[in-house]
């Protein structure tokens, strides 16, 4: 059966609430949709079904994902059975969504002409949200690592009564030697040393 | 040596063990392989990625590409199980308040007696039960409804509820579900944190269950068998490792690494060894074969098994169990394992099919070089599925 209304509901799943506030803007310069967002996961698929929505959007690195997995039941609480809109018609619009982390349920027999511009203006934002959190996870990486090796660092002046930059130069070359990275070689040291003191 | 790299999506449980041990030890490398493997959210994530090829090949709850095939859920890419990862390795857990519940009849958590727990838990139940499995299309659903099925817990309203296994504990401890199906070390974690006391094995249901498979993209197993055949090599030598008492601690410990499951090494020993603590007071059961990688050609994809799943599937989906367990049977890719295995020291089966739930203990069965001993796979009720009758 299809929707009879012209306005497509789009369920966003999305605990994060700046996250799912720039997807909901995102969507609405695609288009007039009926949009809701669930942030709270517990008892995910009843929420969904009664919201009745048209697709469904979830990041694909979301865990809670596989509670969605329910509606593709035929006995599921929703009437009208949904399916990961990359089994359709769509093809290569399915790859790039999930190359952008994007998961999409689509109630069987809607259109691709009308689910691309949802789709478009989702991917870009996932695109977007994906690249600031692999940023933000790397810088805080980065950040980790070089409170690590200031650590090795100390210790390596203090045991050896080596300046900074020999200490470094110590741990550089242990790296290379061993064909490890400088931070693992700190990491390494920074344990050991926790162990003997 | 040049290695080719292939890239393998996993979940990151006890039995994804034979792939992480397959790039660890080496055995991998003796096939001039590299994995890559990637850890993912969800089993829809691990579909997914195996079939719109972001990965070569995955770690698969046995039942996902039968119900690709049947085209039951939302993908349908056509895909081969080409031999099994791990056979057994759930158990099933309840919360806090049906364990007290349990005690007050004097139940005496044996952890072997699948009629006897769900008696003794459909008197505790006040009627109505919500189950957590991990997946609409898994091993525990169908351990779960043929249990509740052949048992008291026929006469309980049973709601079941697809929760992510690490979420699981939380689950049960919030009363969002007050019964799970889990794998490992899932269950015991629940343990751990005190939101619940371990019921069953999922062994004393059936106890030889093909629980995960190794996965490829049909298409793929067809234009890359070499590849596909150094990969199965290196992952049976994998598992026949992993079978060997002696590898219990070292696989223990490379699981609890931070890189693979991040959980502590004696957490993951429990069910390598078989030695679960089921509850607060710490209770120790012994469970033979909680978890098989070898023993027993567990790594055959027995055609049998696939249709099993099939029946399942088309009893409570209404298909044509005849058409679905022919769909079924050409998942499951006994002909690939005799290929990729062929020329190895492995001994093979000489039936691709076999009848499930005859074996009562273990048995002799007919292969190669005559060496082949099937293990015990009983159902608990005493059932018999014979794969050419309906």
């Amino acid at each position: 059966m299809l929707p009879m209304s012209d306005h497509l509901t789009i369920v966003i799943v999305e605990q994060d609430r700046d996250r799912a506030l720039a997807i909901v803007d995102a969507l609405a310069t695609a288009g007039d949709y009926d949009v809701h967002v669930i942030g709270n996961v517990s008892g995910l698929a009843r929420k969904i079904a009664a919201l009745l929505p048209d697709i469904v959007l979830i990041d694909i690195d979301n865990p809670t994902r596989d509670m969605l997995e329910e509606l593709t039941l035929a006995s599921g609480p929703l009437e009208r059975p949904v399916a990961m809109f990359v089994s359709s018609s769509a093809g290569g619009l399915a790859r790039t969504a999930v190359e952008a982390g994007v998961s999409a349920y689509v109630v069987d027999g809607l259109q691709t002409d009308r689910l691309k511009p949802v789709l478009d203006a989702a991917i870009a934002r996932f695109q977007i949200m994906r690249q600031m959190r692999t940023e933000l996870a790397e810088t805080r990486r980065a950040l980790e690592e070089r409170k690590v090796i200031d650590r090795a660092k100390g210790l390596l002046m203090k045991a050896r009564g080596v300046n900074e930059e020999e200490a470094y130069a110590l741990l550089r070359k242990t790296a290379m030697d061993q064909g490890r990275r400088v931070a693992d070689v700190a990491e390494a040291l920074v344990t050991a040393s926790g162990l003997l003191s | 040596m040049k290695t080719v790299k292939l890239s393998v999506a996993y979940m990151p449980l006890v039995d994804a063990a034979p792939l992480i041990v397959a790039q660890e030890m080496g055995f991998a490398e003796d096939e001039a392989l590299s994995l890559d493997l990637i850890a993912a959210p969800s089993w829809s994530s691990v579909r997914d990625m195996l079939a719109f090829g972001r990965v070569d090949a995955a770690h698969l709850l046995s039942p996902i590409p039968v119900a690709m095939a049947l085209g039951l859920g939302g993908v349908s890419t056509p895909i081969s199980a080409v031999s099994v990862l791990s056979v057994n390795g759930n158990v099933i857990g309840v919360s806090r308040a049906l364990e007290s519940r349990l005690r007050a009849q004097s139940y005496g958590f044996d952890f072997s007696d699948a009629a006897l727990a769900a008696t003794a838990l459909a008197k505790a139940s006040n009627g109505r039960l919500t189950v957590g499995v991990p997946f609409p299309f898994s091993m525990h659903r169908e351990l779960m409804d043929i249990w509740c099925q052949a048992t008291d817990l026929s006469g309980i309203e049973i709601e079941i509820r697809t929760i992510p296994p690490p979420l699981m504990a939380r689950a049960l401890a919030d009363g969002d579900v007050d019964v799970f199906c889990v794998g490992e070390p899932w269950g015991s974690i629940s343990v751990e944190q005190g939101a619940g006391a371990l019921l069953l094995p999922g062994n004393a249901i059936w106890a030889f269950a093909p629980e995960k498979v190794l996965a490829v993209r049909t298409e793929w197993a067809e234009t890359e068998p070499h590849l596909l055949g150094c990969l199965m090599r290196a992952v049976w030598r994998a598992g026949r490792w992993l079978s060997l008492e002696s590898s219990h601690t070292a696989a223990a410990e490379l699981l609890s690494r931070k890189a693979w499951l991040d959980i502590p090494s004696e957490v993951i020993d429990r069910a390598l060894s078989g030695a679960l603590t089921i509850s607060q007071t710490a209770e120790q059961r012994r469970v033979a074969g909680l978890v098989e990688f070898h023993r027993g050609a567990a790594q055959f994809p027995w055609r049998s098994h696939g249709k099993w799943i099939a029946s399942q599937f088309a009893r409570r989906s209404g298909l044509d169990p005849v058409a679905a367990m022919d769909s079924a049977g050409g998942v499951f890719r006994t002909d690939l394992f005799r290929n990729a295995l062929g020329a190895t020291s492995a001994d093979l089966p000489g039936a691709s099919e076999k009848i499930e739930g005859t074996l009562g203990h273990a048995t002799p069965v007919a292969s190669g070089a005559g060496t082949v001993i099937l293990e015990r796979n009983e159902f608990f009720d005493g059932r018999v599925f014979d794969p050419d009758k309906t």
